[in-house]
C-alpha cells in the first residue's frame, strides 16, 4: 500500500467513514505498516474518550451488560465504541467471536460501533492491538469506549492498564467467601457489578464482597457494589451513575492524569519489548551467534555470555539506527 | 485464484442467517469448521436483516460473508443484502451461501455476486478450501 493511499484512508476516517475506521483497525490488528502510519497520523486526535473496561468470568454477562450500557448511553446521546475480545485457539489460531450477537439491537445507529477482536495468542485477557484500537475509536470521536475482555479466571488484569474505569462482573455460585479475598482481578476493580441479581446466592455474594472491602485498608476510592440484571436492563442507570462518580473521583484527585501517564508508560514499554523481542530472535539466527549457541550446547560457554552478546548487538544496531 | 501462501493474517468471516427460519445448526457447524481451520469467525446468528448483515460486515471488516438460509427466501433477500453491501462500498467481500437452495436458483445467485453455493451434503473441507483460496487479501504492506 502506498503512503498516498494510506493518507487517503486517513482522510476518509477523518470525514467519519466507518469502513475506513474498520480497515485501518484491521491494518493495525495485523501489524501492517499502513496501520502504523495511520495511527501515527491520528494519534494527536485522541485523548477525548472515556474508557470503560468490562471484565469477569465466562458467562457472567459481560456482552449483555455491554449491550445494556450501549442502550443507556445512547438514550443520553452519548456515542459508544465497543471492542469485544474473545479467545483465539492455541491449537489452530482460529476463533469464534460471539459477543456481537448480544449487541445487535443498535445495528442501525451510527453512534454505535462494535468490533470483535481475537486474542491472537496474547495472554492477560486482551489482544495486543486493543490499545491501538482504543486510540482509533477515540480519534474517530466516540465519547465512551467499552472494552470487553475475554472471560477471565483470576489473574487477567491487563484491562486495568487501558481503562479509566474497570467494571468487574461477578455472578452468584462461583465459590465461597475465600474467593473474594484472593489477589488478582478483584484488586483491579473500580466498580464491582453483581450481575444476575435474580438468581439465588446474589445476596451472599454481595455480603462477601462487602466484607472483603471492609477487610482491606481504606483507600481514597472504595469500589461500589452495583447489583444488576443486565438481560432486563435492570439498574443500568445505577451502574452508569457509579461510573460517572468514579470519573469525577479520578479527575478531582488527579488520579486520571496519573493513570494516563502510567498507561502511556506501559504502552511504550510493551511496544518496545515487542520490537526488541522480535529483533532478539532475529539476532539469534545470525551465523556467528548460531555458532555461539552451538558452543553453549556443548557446554563450552555459558548462557549469560551469549545473552550479553545478543543484547550488545541489539544495542549497537539501535545506536546505528539513530 | 490468490496465492494461499502469501496470507499472513487470519481470514475473518461473518456467519449470518438472513430471514426468518430458525434452523441454525448448519451455520454453527460451519462456524466451528472455519474456526478449526484457523479463521476468525464472527457469529451473529438468527434473524438477520440485510441492514444488520451489512453493518456487521463493515464494522468487523470481514473478508468473507457466509449466509445460511433454509427458508427458501434467498431470491428475495440476497438482492437486498448485495444492495446494502454495495451502498456501503463493500465490493471486494467474498460472499458464499449455504442451506437449502434449489439448483435452479444457483445461477441467479451467482449472477448477483454469490461466489459459491454450498448445498446440503457439501463436505466441510470443500467449503473451507474454497474460502481459503478465494478470500481477498487486504494488503497494508
Amino acid at each position: 500500500m502506498t503512503d498516498a493511499s494510506v493518507d487517503q484512508l486517513v482522510e476518509r476516517f477523518r470525514s467519519g467513514n466507518r469502513a475506513a475506521l474498520s480497515r485501518i483497525l484491521s491494518h493495525v490488528e495485523n501489524d501492517k505498516p499502513a496501520g502504523l502510519r495511520a495511527l501515527a497520523a491520528l494519534y494527536r486526535e485522541t485523548g477525548n474518550a472515556y474508557v470503560v473496561g468490562v471484565t469477569g468470568p465466562p458467562g457472567a454477562g459481560k456482552s449483555t451488560l455491554t449491550n445494556a450500557l450501549i442502550r443507556a448511553y445512547r438514550a443520553r446521546g452519548t456515542t459508544v465504541g465497543v471492542l469485544a475480545v474473545d479467545p483465539s485457539s492455541s491449537l489452530t489460531g482460529g476463533a469464534t467471536l460471539g459477543d456481537r450477537i448480544r449487541m445487535l439491537e443498535n445495528f442501525d445507529d451510527d453512534g454505535v460501533y462494535i468490533r470483535s477482536m481475537a486474542t491472537r495468542g496474547e495472554m492477560g485477557g486482551l489482544s495486543t492491538a486493543v490499545g491501538a484500537a482504543t486510540h482509533l475509536l477515540d480519534a474517530f470521536g466516540f465519547d465512551v469506549i467499552v472494552i470487553e475482555t475475554v472471560g477471565v479466571g483470576q489473574d487477567e488484569v491487563d484491562i486495568a492498564e487501558l481503562a479509566d474505569s474497570t467494571l468487574l462482573l461477578q455472578v452468584p455460585g462461583l465459590g465461597d467467601s475465600i474467593q473474594t479475598i484472593k489477589a488478582g482481578v478483584l484488586e483491579i476493580a473500580d466498580i464491582l457489578v453483581v450481575n444476575k441479581r435474580d438468581i439465588s446466592g446474589a445476596d451472599d455474594l454481595v455480603r462477601d464482597l462487602r466484607n472483603m472491602l471492609r477487610l482491606g485498608e481504606r483507600r481514597t476510592w472504595t469500589p461500589p457494589i452495583i447489583e444488576t440484571l443486565a438481560l432486563k436492563g435492570e439498574n443500568i442507570s445505577g451502574l452508569i451513575g457509579a461510573i460517572e462518580k468514579h470519573a469525577e473521583h479520578l479527575s478531582e484527585t488527579g488520579e486520571l492524569s496519573q493513570r494516563r501517564e502510567r498507561r502511556a508508560r506501559q504502552e511504550v514499554l510493551r511496544l518496545a519489548r515487542r520490537w526488541l523481542s522480535s529483533r532478539l530472535a532475529d539476532i539469534l539466527d545470525e551465523p556467528d551467534v548460531s555458532a555461539m549457541l552451538q558452543s553453549l550446547v556443548c557446554r563450552e560457554i555459558d548462557p549469560t555470555r551469549v545473552a550479553a552478546e545478543v543484547a550488545r548487538r541489539a544495542a549497537r544496531e539501535q545506536a546505528r539506527a539513530n | 485464484m490468490l496465492d494461499v501462501e502469501t496470507r499472513t493474517t487470519p481470514i475473518r468471516v461473518l456467519i449470518a442467517k438472513p430471514g426468518l427460519d430458525g434452523h441454525d445448526r448448519g451455520a454453527k457447524v460451519m462456524a466451528r469448521a472455519l474456526r478449526d481451520a484457523g479463521m476468525e469467525v464472527i457469529y451473529t446468528g438468527l434473524f438477520q436483516t440485510p441492514e444488520m448483515i451489512a453493518r456487521a460486515a463493515i464494522d468487523e471488516d470481514v473478508d468473507v460473508i457466509g449466509l445460511s438460509i433454509l427458508s427458501g427466501a434467498h431470491l428475495a433477500l440476497f438482492p437486498k443484502i448485495f444492495a446494502q453491501l454495495r451502498a456501503a462500498g463493500l465490493d471486494d467481500v467474498l460472499v458464499v451461501a449455504g442451506g437449502t437452495i434449489p439448483s435452479e436458483d444457483v445461477d441467479p445467485l451467482k449472477a448477483l455476486g454469490v461466489a459459491a453455493v454450498f448445498g446440503p451434503g457439501t463436505p466441510m473441507e470443500t467449503a473451507v478450501r474454497f474460502i481459503r483460496e478465494h478470500a481477498p487479501l487486504r494488503g497494508g504492506e
